[in-house]
């Protein structure tokens, strides 16, 4: 039957059905398809008994039964579904369906050879326990490679991007090997520390395949960032039972499996780890619930309430910041957790939504933790030049401000979101645009503080 | 007349595995006859079929394929199995007792007490069974 005037046609009306069907999580697609095709088989019956199009399917839905009790019971007879299952089943059944293992023998593959390549320097005699500074360096040399080629592999790279990319790992790799670094000084700490950090740029674009130029794209690597930590640290909960028990018993034959531990377990699993569990994000991202933005809910209020605390203790008792060598580190590390809470309450949120307390939490928390840094900075800057600029305070400097500008924007545009002068992408925009310039200030952290400061 | 859903709900696997036994089937074509068969006093409700059509399957009673059917459309075919086929005739042994059982009862009170006559429900139910 054709549409009715001005109405949607039959069709659309069963896309919709579907679409709103598909939402179900203990529907699987395959199940939408069955009902489907019922639906359809009903509503021509109908059609030949004389009913219109849109009548015909109202009647059909309606037999169908409340899509609530419809779902209840598909949940009761597969209950499994609720659970998520490790092993991901394509959503459309049929042809894509190696897909996902091909996925993960890639995958796997791919971790092995990051915990081969660890394991190669120890070959020309350059060991873990003698010459950790060089691995220290390193580390983010031998995993992060592979990790991008996982999704250079996944997201098929143009040549052109992947140039670029190959060429900021080799210059990286150059960089941390060549300098002349004081051992165990203070400009071989940084470079360890913020190489990753600028590395972590080139597995972003290779994660967003193409898509880094959009807000989305940046927005997913966000994500990807937030699970791959979270699925990393469960990966090493469980080696870490796994390595006491082994322990355990092999102690009560008398072997001892520490060696093998250090040199063997720790840095193979570690490397290796990363890869698998970036493989894990990817498989189960539309399948298990996100963590990090739960995690974000349940914690943000508490770090709010600690610091509106803290800055009424501060006020109400007149201490001062105390200056010690690490107190601007520590108000790097608070600020990176407050972004850390911004960015997945934001990675989590539905754009479209109106404000609600959450966003005013969100706003205390942010404005909060500027205030307590101010606070912390002026203590500082009052008194940097007696200390005297050694690189390990510009870092942490620079990285203060990098921090507060991003937050302090944020704040301006979180209140303004909240005030109904402006919409919510414009955080969202801001937050990914802002994503290169930490990347940035890693790498010049890594490429001109060693010679700025003589490598010490 | 409505039958209720715990009756409907227990009459379900037996009267599915029975129109399978009858040939291969899919959902549209059982709830069909299931409706000529009851004369429209059991209605089902349509989606309700497909997590009981699950169930038998796990359970190994049937087994799924998908077909094209005539229409073009991708249909899911049923078919029971030899495993399904006991069960349906362990349910009928069981139906069987319970409806010789209320049978018997039925009999017993249209005799000794006629007055139940007031309440034709029961009796309503004769029929149904009996054939």
């Amino acid at each position: 039957m054709p549409d009715k005037d001005g109405g949607i046609s039959l069709e659309e009306q069963i896309e919709r059905w579907r679409n709103y069907l598909r939402r179900r999580q203990a529907i699987h697609p395959v199940d939408v398809a069955e009902l489907e095709d019922h639906l359809r088989e009903q509503v021509s019956v109908l059609v030949e008994a004389g009913l219109a199009a849109d009548e015909a399917f109202l009647v059909a839905v309606k037999r169908m039964g409340s899509l609530d009790a419809l779902s209840r019971e598909f949940a009761r007879e597969h209950s499994e579904r609720l659970w998520k299952q490790l092993v991901v089943v394509p959503s459309d059944s049929g042809d894509p369906r190696t897909r996902p293992r091909t996925d993960a023998i890639v995958a796997f593959c791919l971790a092995v050879a990051a915990a081969v390549l660890i394991k190669v320097p120890a070959l020309f005699g350059i060991q873990l326990d003698e010459d950790a500074g060089f691995y220290a360096r390193n580390l983010s040399v031998f995993v992060l490679p592979l990790l991008s080629g996982y999704f250079v592999w996944k997201r098929r790279l143009r040549a052109s991007t992947l140039r670029w990319l190959v060429a900021a790992l080799v210059a990286a790799g150059v960089s941390a090997n060549i300098y002349p670094f004081a051992p165990g000084g203070y400009t071989e700490t940084l470079t360890a520390l913020h190489l990753p950090i600028a590395l972590w740029l080139v597995v972003g674009v290779a994660y967003a395949g193409g898509r880094w130029g959009q807000v989305g794209g940046r927005m997913d690597f966000i994500r990807f960032s937030g699970e791959l930590f979270i699925y990393y640290v469960l990966i090493a909960l469980g080696g870490a039972v796994l390595t006491a028990f082994m322990a355990m018993i092999f102690e009560s034959i008398g072997i001892d499996v520490e060696p093998f531990f250090e040199s063997w377990l720790l840095p193979c699993g570690a490397v290796g780890a990363v890869v698998v569990a970036s493989w894990l994000v990817e498989a189960k991202q539309s399948v298990i619930e996100n963590m990090a933005p739960v995690l974000t809910r349940l914690f943000t209020p508490f770090f709010a309430a600690v610091l509106v605390t803290f800055l009424g203790t501060l006020v109400w008792t007149g201490r001062g910041v105390g200056i010690e060598r690490n107190v601007l580190i520590a108000f790097d590390l608070l600020l990176v957790v407050v972004l850390g809470l911004l960015l997945y309450s934001i990675s989590a949120r539905d754009p479209r939504s109106s404000p609600g307390a959450f966003d005013v939490v969100q706003v205390v928390l942010v404005a909060s933790a500027l205030l307590a840094d101010a606070v912390a900075l002026w203590a500082i800057a009052a008194r940097i030049t007696e200390f005297g600029f050694t690189p390990n305070r510009v870092a942490a400097v620079g990285e203060n401000v990098i921090l507060l500008v991003n937050l302090a924007w944020s704040a301006v545009l979180y209140a303004r979101f909240l005030g109904g002068r402006g919409a919510f992408t414009d955080l969202e925009r801001w937050q990914t645009n802002y994503l290169p310039v930490y990347a940035v200030w890693a790498a010049i952290v890594v490429l001109a503080f060693p010679p700025l400061f003589g490598y010490i | 007349m409505e039958i209720n859903k715990d009756l409907i709900a227990a009459s379900s696997t037996p009267i599915v595995l029975a129109i399978l036994a009858e040939g291969d089937s899919y959902g549209y074509a059982i709830i069909r006859r299931v409706r000529e068969l009851s004369g429209g006093r059991m209605e089902w409700t349509d989606g309700m079929l497909y997590p009981v059509l699950h169930r038998l399957e796990r359970l190994g009673y049937v087994e799924a394929r998908w077909e094209v059917a005539k229409s073009g459309r991708r249909r899911k075919y049923y078919r029971i199995t030899s495993r399904g086929r006991a069960q349906l005739a362990e349910e009928r042994r069981q139906w069987q007792a319970v409806d010789a059982t209320l049978r018997g009862l039925w009999q017993a009170l249209s005799f000794s007490v006629p007055a139940t006559r007031r309440q034709p429900r029961h009796f309503h139910w004769e029929p149904g069974h009996a054939g």
